[in-house]
């Protein structure tokens, strides 16, 4: 069987008029499922970069990237749509929820273009909602919550098609510090139901919860760390 | 997919309700506008053909006439006799029936009451070949008209001119130096564009010519009926060639007279009220461009201004085409709603309109017209609104999840 993630590899050149920026040079990282791994390093070190490929929002210059031991590099923007739609979960740190739907509608948005029929999807919505402790929130909008109400919001919409793998890229940096506990718990939470969550952050204390750190630096593998081995499920 | 997206382009644009009325202004306006226009002219040549249809297809029209201008100029004396009618009458296969008609203007006196009247000398087939009845009393019969007795039918109009009782039957007139015995009131007919159409006096033809002479009998007009409606053309055919031949006229003079067909008239109107349809039509489309545009401007600033939206949506998993439909529907959604005000403008104003226009005889939309209406809407929404959407559907995500 196949890893979840293979890169191998992997560049991405962007072209800025006279000169080429290396956002990526060179990076070939492995990840199984059920691993909880943080990407870490500072601005302009290509861990968006990286958490863009890995997400499939965009596709690398050159290297080879294996979701499932499926090619994605080379795919056309709608084969990456369906891929996302069905294999993704965003968690974001601006939360990025719809600002006029209510938290069910926001919830089932990937339904939607999954082609779930409606009875199923709402169904489902409610679930995600419930299993992030938002039972009692199901109709409220967006500027009606909290940010902890809102990210969790996010959470269960990435939760709700039943992803690979988890992405989240800085998921408290617009949270206070108690919230943004409340929202690591429930990663860990996750984690320990064996889902796959890659986390990106430039925050040292966020990363050790992480079973491992993988830190960037010019693009670059800088190092590839374990924290406790015991901690690596299923690998 | 198109219900989710039809209930998302309502939701957003009930969101920004002022914005989304004022961009569809211009729909409304120019639906609005020709709906209001084809209304009045519909109503107005249904009337008319109304009219016209009450006549008989099998109607034909022959009048004395010089034609305007050097044409004109190449004939003598243009002159029309009973016997002219008689002759068609006798010789046409296609004629069977021939209702001379003189007309002469005259002061109609009762008691102390004066009016002036056309009055009309015609003879006792004219009511069926007219469709055209007293209400009480009786037209003429042969024998007014071989004896040339004075007896005169009324027009509706013309009780309460003169303020005669309701049934005036046996009343005597003074018509001009004239006095006659009213033993008919015709059947009301209205008015038709500020015409009043029961003002007139009617007389026995030979009563006429006996008053009036020369003056009225070489000016004799015919109202004619032809036995089957199909053959109208070749009657007016027979029609002109027997006239020339009876009048002598040669191959370089015009005819001296004109023969009218009911279709003719038809015709028309018909050209009359599609030329201002045709008119309307071409404003209508330049209301409608303008319109489009105004929604194609707006559309633009609405994918500018959800941006991060597409991009959400773009990264849960929306393909090209989701996007792509979401805008266009949108976008038709709005153009739509205007149409659909557009016509509602439209009907109310018509029949504003047609109220307060003294004699217009009412508004009437023709059901193509909202169809029409309906099909242009949603088409200038289509149009216009497929380059915004394409522009949304080909937006970058990891760029629109970016913008602020």
């Amino acid at each position: 069987m196949p890893a979840l993630i293979e890169i191998q590899d992997v560049h991405k050149v962007y072209d800025m008029g006279d000169d080429k920026v290396r956002a990526l040079d060179g990076v070939s990282l492995v990840i199984q499922e059920g691993e909880y791994v943080a990407i870490m390093g500072p601005s302009g070190s290509g861990k968006s970069t990286l958490m863009n490929l890995i997400g499939c929002l965009d596709t690398p210059t050159a290297g080879s990237y294996k979701l499932k031991g499926t090619e994605v590099a080379g795919m056309t923007d709608d084969e990456l749509a369906a891929i996302r739609n069905g294999e993704i979960g965003f968690i974001f740190q601006t939360f990025n929820l719809l600002p006029r739907s209510d938290a069910v509608q926001n919830v089932e948005l990937p339904l939607v273009y999954a082609g779930v029929p409606r009875r199923e999807r709402r169904d489902r919505a409610q679930e995600a909602l419930k299993s992030v402790g938002l039972g009692d929130r199901m109709h409220h909008r967006p500027n009606e919550m909290s940010g902890g109400q809102r990210q969790r919001v996010a959470v269960a919409r990435a939760l709700v098609n039943r992803p690979s793998i988890l992405m989240a890229d800085e998921p408290t940096g617009n949270l206070d510090s108690k919230t943004g506990e409340e929202i690591m718990n429930l990663m860990d939470q996750l984690h320990a139901q064996g889902r796959t969550i890659i986390l990106v952050t430039h925050e040292e204390d966020l990363a050790l919860r992480a079973a491992r750190v993988v830190r960037l630096r010019d693009g670059r593998v800088l190092s590839d760390v374990r924290n406790t081995p015991m901690a690596v499920g299923g690998a | 997919m198109i219900l989710e997206n039809l209930g998302l382009a309502l939701r957003s644009l009930w969101a920004h309700k002022m914005r989304s009325f004022l961009t569809t202004l211009g729909i409304i306006i120019g639906v609005g506008a020709v709906i209001t226009v084809v209304s009045l002219v519909q109503g107005f040549s249904q009337v008319i053909t109304r009219e016209i249809e009450g006549l008989g297809a099998n109607s034909i029209i022959v009048e004395p006439n010089r034609p305007p201008g050097k044409e004109g100029e190449k004939l003598a004396r243009v002159e029309m006799t009973l016997e002219d009618g008689e002759a068609v009458l006798a010789a046409s296969r296609y004629v069977d029936a021939v209702a001379p008609l003189v007309q002469n203007f005259e002061k109609v006196k009762a008691g102390e009451e004066v009016a002036q009247y056309p009055v009309l000398g015609t003879t006792p087939i004219f009511q069926d070949l007219r469709n055209y009845y007293v209400e009480q009393g009786r037209f003429f019969a042969a024998v007014d008209e071989r004896e040339r007795q004075n007896v005169c039918v009324l027009g509706h109009g013309v009780l309460k001119d003169l303020k005669l009782p309701a049934n005036p039957l046996g009343r005597e007139l003074a018509i001009g130096a004239q006095s006659f015995r009213v033993v008919g009131v015709m059947e009301p007919k209205g008015q038709l564009l500020g015409q009043d159409l029961d003002k007139f006096v009617m007389i026995p033809f030979g009563t006429a010519v006996g008053i009036y002479g020369d003056t009225v009998a070489k000016k004799v007009a015919f109202l004619m009926h032809v036995r089957d409606a199909a053959q109208t053309t070749q009657a007016k055919d027979e029609i002109s060639d027997l006239l020339r031949i009876r009048h002598r006229l040669r191959f370089d003079q015009p005819n001296d007279f004109e023969v009218t067909t009911q279709n003719q008239i038809l015709e028309t109107v018909t050209k009359f009220s599609n030329g201002i349809t045709y008119v309307v039509a071409g404003v209508t489309a330049i209301a409608l461009l303008v319109g489009g545009i105004g929604i194609m401007n707006i559309m633009l600033v609405s994918v500018t201004e959800r941006t991060r939206e597409i991009g959400v949506r773009k990264a849960v998993g929306a393909r090209r085409s989701h996007i792509l439909s979401q805008f266009v529907i949108e976008a038709v959604v709005l153009a739509l709603c205007g149409g659909v005000l557009g016509i509602g403008l439209g009907v109310g104003l018509g029949a504003l309109i047609a109220a307060a226009i003294p004699n217009w005889p009412g508004s009437y939309v023709p059901l193509w017209a909202t169809v029409l209406s309906f099909g242009f809407s949603s088409a200038v929404g289509l149009f216009f609104g497929i380059y915004p959407a394409a522009k949304a559907a080909r937006l970058d995500p990891i760029e629109s999840l970016r913008y602020e």
